[in-house]
């Protein structure tokens, strides 16, 4: 009787766990699935009815919307791959280099250096942004793509887990080897330590990516220029009033600034949480 | 260290390790360094937008003490504060629970990796979207969340959420939640993947259940990733701005404005008062430096407490092993 009692116990606790999760899960995806249907209704439809699970036809009549407006999504998508391929590329070539000296190599300020990037791994670069701004007016780099990519060389939460990863994982004995073997420092790293760090390379991509596509503060004091703008500054323009009643139009747009992030998402979503969990271990 | 690392960590190869680093720092010195530096050096200017004569102040802290006198921003401070802490708690609460029922060994819950990857979800779509997003769905008077709140039953007539404050700071901290529960929840997770499994198995073998493992173990192992969780969602809480900002556009009434985008409107808005949000950066600056200062000194300390008790029992319940096996 009792172990009968406590199984059902047990099974009633099971179901209660389900109901729960199913609910979070039903919290997080029901805005996005809101979203993805009202972009094909009409705005009229969405007026007399804002949840439907039945997909409209108006599809091309909210991206009609769009013309001759500020919102061109194209445009900020191509803006928007180039800064994040740039800065992603800088953050993981470089990060992995400067992980590589501070490693590798035994000079005198290697543990003053490591303190700095222990330091100012938590300085937020919002607060400095007046300055950064004033910079590079100064310069003259507002418009340009440069201060969203060049500054992603130094990247010091990266620095500290591209160092975590390598030091248990790269083996001197081989790159002693490549030494005899009469290979360059350089040449060393290029050949050898990179394919290595791989793994580590491609989850620290994939989040460096996802930052600077989701930037939006310094864009949007930097590229004042129509044509220059990424796809966060894009999708803030839909908060502006010419939208106010085309809701189709809007709910649209949004699904144009985040269609890439979905897919990204769903292909790589394994490695993706994988990459959070490190980031939960690495103290 | 293997004799042919000592020898090739010589003074020849020296070089190359500041070579390489090189990079790093020259990019760091420019571009986060001197911005730093330079905003705090605006600070002391009267400086207003681009292209305008500035001069360094007769009184240099008139900046720095217009700013702690502005209403505006204490009430920004305050909101930062409120909508952070309304936002972290159920977080973390949220986050736990959900990390005891993932990580229990005599759950039979299934899916969990879809759930993660559900839950995780909220928090890689960009900010600006899901800001303008949620303005959209909580819309007056036709707005999705209006129309279900009113075919539930729950409200005769559709709620205006924009024009009310609490509303407003509510659903702002709601989105923070809502974008940053799954995150916390994977980082708690893969802590609990990380504590030796030796440790659960004498709980086992004591004969503990399922509740007093997680508050006797799992919780106390779980301090520093709670608490570096803590630190990071902090600061990220200070910068608040995407959410607020195109949320509501930081009202009604500057109820949702934080202390990111006060500082982002007394700059690039109207006046374009450059020195005065210098000011008010430099200010969050040390908030943010003291905080993170004290957290670390906190954790620090109590870990090293904490693990030394814990390596104690352990070794007692080896010994009480030993002598049980014997």
């Amino acid at each position: 009787m009792a172990v009968r009692k406590q199984k059902g116990g047990e099974i009633a606790f099971t179901v209660f766990q389900y109901v729960v999760c199913i609910f979070i899960a039903v919290i997080c995806l029901m805005p996005f699935i809101i979203m993805l249907i009202n972009a094909t209704r009409s705005s009229n439809s969405i007026m007399a009815s804002a949840i439907s699970f039945v997909p409209g036809k108006d599809l091309m009549t909210n991206y009609s919307v769009f013309e001759g407006k500020s919102f061109n999504p194209w445009t900020g998508f191509l803006n928007s791959v180039i800064i994040s391929v740039g800065a992603t590329a800088c953050t993981i070539y470089f990060s992995t280099l400067t992980a590589y000296a501070i490693v590798a190599y035994d000079w005198k300020a290697r543990k003053a250096f490591f303190m700095l990037i222990m330091c100012v791994l938590m300085i937020p670069s919002q607060v400095t942004a007046i300055g950064f701004f004033q910079f590079m007016y100064k310069i003259d780099l507002v418009n340009s793509f440069i201060p969203m990519i060049l500054p992603s060389i130094a990247a010091p939460s990266v620095v500290f887990f591209m160092r975590q990863y390598m030091q248990p994982s790269l083996s001197m004995d081989i790159v002693q080897s490549a030494r005899i073997d009469g290979a360059g420092e350089f040449r060393i790293f290029n050949q050898i330590v990179l394919p290595l760090m791989k793994p580590a390379m491609a989850t620290q991509a994939i989040f460096a990516f996802v930052a600077s596509w989701n930037a939006l503060f310094l864009p949007s004091i930097l590229l004042i220029d129509r044509e220059k703008w990424t796809m966060p500054i894009m999708v803030s323009q839909l908060a502006g009033d010419m939208y106010k009643t085309e809701y189709g139009a809007v709910y649209l747009g949004l699904v144009m600034t985040v269609l890439p992030l979905f897919v990204v998402y769903f292909v790589l979503s394994k490695y993706i949480i994988a990459g959070v969990a490190l980031g939960g271990v690495k103290e | 260290m293997s004799n042919s690392q000592r020898h090739l960590k010589g003074l020849s190869y020296a070089k190359y390790g500041y070579m390489f680093a090189l990079p790093f720092i020259i990019i760091f010195l420019i571009f986060s360094l001197y911005p730093t530096l330079y905003t705090m050096f605006i600070g002391f200017t009267d400086m207003k937008g681009v292209g305008n004569e500035t001069h360094l102040l007769e009184q240099p802290f008139e900046n720095f003490k217009s700013i702690l006198n502005n209403q505006s921003f204490i009430q920004s401070l305050k909101n930062t504060v409120k909508i952070w802490v309304m936002n972290f708690v159920p977080q973390m609460g949220l986050a736990l629970l959900l990390t005891a029922w993932f990580t229990s060994r005599t759950s039979k819950l299934k899916g969990k990796g879809f759930f993660k990857v559900v839950f995780y979800m909220p928090n890689i779509i960009t900010a600006a979207t899901i800001a303008i997003l949620f303005n959209t769905l909580f819309g007056y008077p036709k707005g999705p969340v209006n129309q279900l709140l009113m075919s539930w039953g729950l409200t005769n007539t559709a709620t205006d959420f924009f024009t009310s404050k609490s509303a407003s700071q509510n659903i702002v901290a709601f989105i923070q939640f809502w974008t940053w529960f799954g995150n916390t929840m994977i980082m708690m997770i893969s802590g609990v993947l990380g504590i030796s499994p030796d440790i659960y198995e004498a709980a086992d073998i004591d004969g503990a259940n399922d509740v007093q493992t997680f508050f006797r173990i799992t919780l106390p192992n779980l301090k520093t990733i709670m608490l570096y969780t803590l630190i990071t969602s902090m600061i990220g809480g200070l910068n608040m701005f995407e959410i607020p900002l195109l949320f509501n556009n930081g009202g009604p009434d500057g109820a949702t404005t934080t202390a990111s985008v006060f500082i982002y409107k007394q700059a690039f808005k109207g006046k374009q008062l450059f020195a005065k949000a210098a000011a008010a950066s430099m200010i969050l600056f040390v908030i943010i430096c003291i905080l993170s200062a004290i957290l670390f000194w906190i954790m620090r300390d109590k870990d090293a407490i904490a693990a030394e008790k814990l390596r104690k029992e352990e070794r007692k319940r080896r010994k009480q092993q030993q002598i049980g096996e014997v």
